[in-house]
């Protein structure tokens, strides 16, 4: 009967344990959220988002720095997407399980826990001098698609692994080529699935603050090609936060960043759903 | 047979695809080696890693503080984040009412997506003077530091162990209960266990990010060049070493930035090495 308290008392402790750890991890990310929502959101006028910022950040809004954001993400995009896509593409329909899809995996899966600062280090040597494109839209867009290709490879082959090898059977019976199952009958299903981790490799560019500032400068200047130096949002915060230079401004950035953040991440989520249900 | 011929060609573009990843890391390798390699030629390994100063501008680059910064840093966080993310992961698929799964799952989701300088800029001005004031000290601090990295990994840590615990066969849990094991005697001594080389690899992982952090640490650990002695003290890591100074070094010191950067790449590489050794196991 004692062991038998024990037991129970054990099991109880732990449960309490359990609860607080899980109850604490939601207030710290609503202390967070709220913290810099209450602070920041009063900044939110349109014309914040409408003007540049004047005297480094002290007034105006931050209109260049939306735009950098937006230039250095789209670039990104137009690398990772094709390569990543491709990679998973040929992952799931061109090879079975040999030395080839190892080692690309193993590379994958490196690149995936490659710290940004060291992203930031190479596209700096690469980019910027070797390439000697500078401190530019497109060496940022380039260094960031070099960070984000990890995540686009596994979400588009985890929805690629969704599709029944029914489609691909029927496209075969019916004398269709690899080519032409792959992008008839396997890629329109899986579109949904690889754009949820595009839609994450967006989130991952904006957040990115490190191999940014190293690649594509700091500069508030409006851009006027793929070889101007920008600022994006965070790199603004940063700076602002940082030096010191305007908390009202700093927080109005923050509050900026986050809810952008959170449009993205229901954005994913939504079609997410939506694929699920779709597919089951 | 001209179809065939394109069939050919396509599949092998795809390879070529398919090579970008491991490419870029090659290059990575390359082109941080290239810049950093030489400096440590000049000076020596030994002194390198093992020497206690750091100051650029006299030529001495020694970032043995920095090593052992990151080390406090990063066993701060693991210190917060394992027990914490352990305990949400049981929670999320043992023991959640439904309700409370439905506001942690996208909690855990945010806790990933929101950048990194969020964090940093709440621990200056939340946790930073809560520090200060109650425990003394800077507060620009290891203590902070882990603090906010510890939450940083728990999304990492929850994933993938939530990952293995899911993963094991039904059967086990419902052996033990018939045994008459309690519900929690099952999770501790039957899942736990047997889902242990997931949770290893969600630690490495974790570890992983922790060590590789950089915007939020230069805002939060004070950034001083000294061997840490206590948690309130201030440190440098060897990401915010790169950080602070990348934006204004130039000659050897531009290139000692990038020896820091080979150690720093050394050492996630073996992080990553052992993770993928682990979960290749796991799969078998």
């Amino acid at each position: 009967m004692k062991v038998n308290r024990t037991r129970y008392l054990t099991q109880t402790m732990a449960k309490v344990f359990i609860w607080a750890a899980a109850l604490s991890t939601i207030a710290v990310m609503i202390l967070i959220l709220f913290q810099i929502l209450a602070e920041g959101l009063p900044v939110l006028h349109l014309r914040f988002f409408l003007e540049s910022p004047k005297n480094m950040g002290r007034e105006g809004g931050i209109l260049s720095t939306i735009i950098g954001t937006f230039a250095v993400t789209l670039v990104a995009l137009l690398f990772a997407a094709p390569l990543g896509v491709g990679t998973a593409i040929f992952l799931k329909e061109y090879t079975r399980e040999s030395q080839i899809s190892r080692i690309i995996r193993f590379g994958t899966d490196c690149l995936a826990g490659v710290p940004s600062i060291i992203f930031g280090l190479f596209g700096f040597v690469f980019f910027v001098l070797f390439l000697n494109m500078g401190w530019s839209i497109l060496s940022g867009g380039l260094t960031l698609a070099a960070m984000i290709l990890p995540t686009i490879i596994s979400t588009a082959e985890e929805a690629i692994k969704t599709i029944p090898s029914s489609y691909r059977e029927v496209s075969y019976s019916l004398g269709g080529t690899k080519w032409q199952t792959v992008t008839r009958a396997v890629l329109p299903n899986a579109l949904p699935g690889i754009f949820t981790g595009i839609i994450l490799g967006v989130g991952r560019s904006i957040g990115e603050t490190a191999a940014v500032i190293l690649t594509a400068g700091s500069s508030l200047a409006m851009p006027t090609s793929l070889f101007s130096p920008i600022r994006t949002m965070s790199i603004h915060f940063y700076i602002l936060a940082r030096e010191g230079i305007s908390m009202e401004m700093a927080y109005g950035t923050g509050a900026a960043l986050i809810l952008l953040v959170l449009m993205i991440n229901s954005t994913a989520n939504w079609l997410l759903n939506r694929y699920i249900r779709h597919r089951v | 047979m001209i179809l065939e011929i394109r069939e050919k060609i396509i599949e092998k573009i795809f390879l070529l695809i398919a090579l970008s990843s491991i490419s870029i890391l090659a290059l990575i390798a390359i082109f941080i080696f290239g810049e950093g390699l030489p400096l440590i030629w000049k000076i020596g390994l030994k002194a390198f890693i093992l020497g206690e100063r750091w100051v650029p501008s006299k030529g001495s680059f020694g970032i043995l503080p920095m090593i052992v910064g990151s080390f406090w840093v990063t066993n701060g966080a693991l210190l917060l984040g394992i027990p914490l993310g352990l305990a949400c992961a049981i929670f999320l698929c043992e023991w959640t009412p439904r309700s409370l799964a439905i506001i942690l799952r996208p909690t855990i989701q945010l806790l990933a997506a929101i950048p990194s300088v969020i964090y940093g800029f709440w621990g200056l001005i939340v946790l930073v003077p809560l520090v200060r004031n109650y425990l003394g000290g800077p507060g620009l601090s290891i203590l902070s530091g882990s603090l906010i990295l510890g939450f940083m990994i728990l999304p990492t840590i929850i994933s993938i162990s939530e990952d293995s615990l899911k993963a094991l066969p039904p059967s086990y849990k419902a052996g033990a209960l018939a045994l008459g094991a309690t519900h929690w005697q099952t999770i501790w001594r039957v899942m736990i266990p047997a889902a242990k080389s997931g949770i290893v690899t969600s630690v490495i992982l974790g570890m992983g990010r922790a060590i590789g952090e950089t915007m939020a640490m230069i805002m939060i650990l004070g950034n001083a060049v000294k061997m840490p002695t206590s948690f309130l003290e201030s440190a440098r890591t060897l990401t915010t070493n790169i950080g602070i100074e990348m934006g204004y070094a130039s000659g050897d010191h531009r290139q000692a930035l990038f020896a820091t950067g080979i150690v720093l790449f050394f050492i996630i590489m073996i992080l990553n090495s052992l993770a993928i050794v682990l979960s290749r196991r796991r799969a078998r």
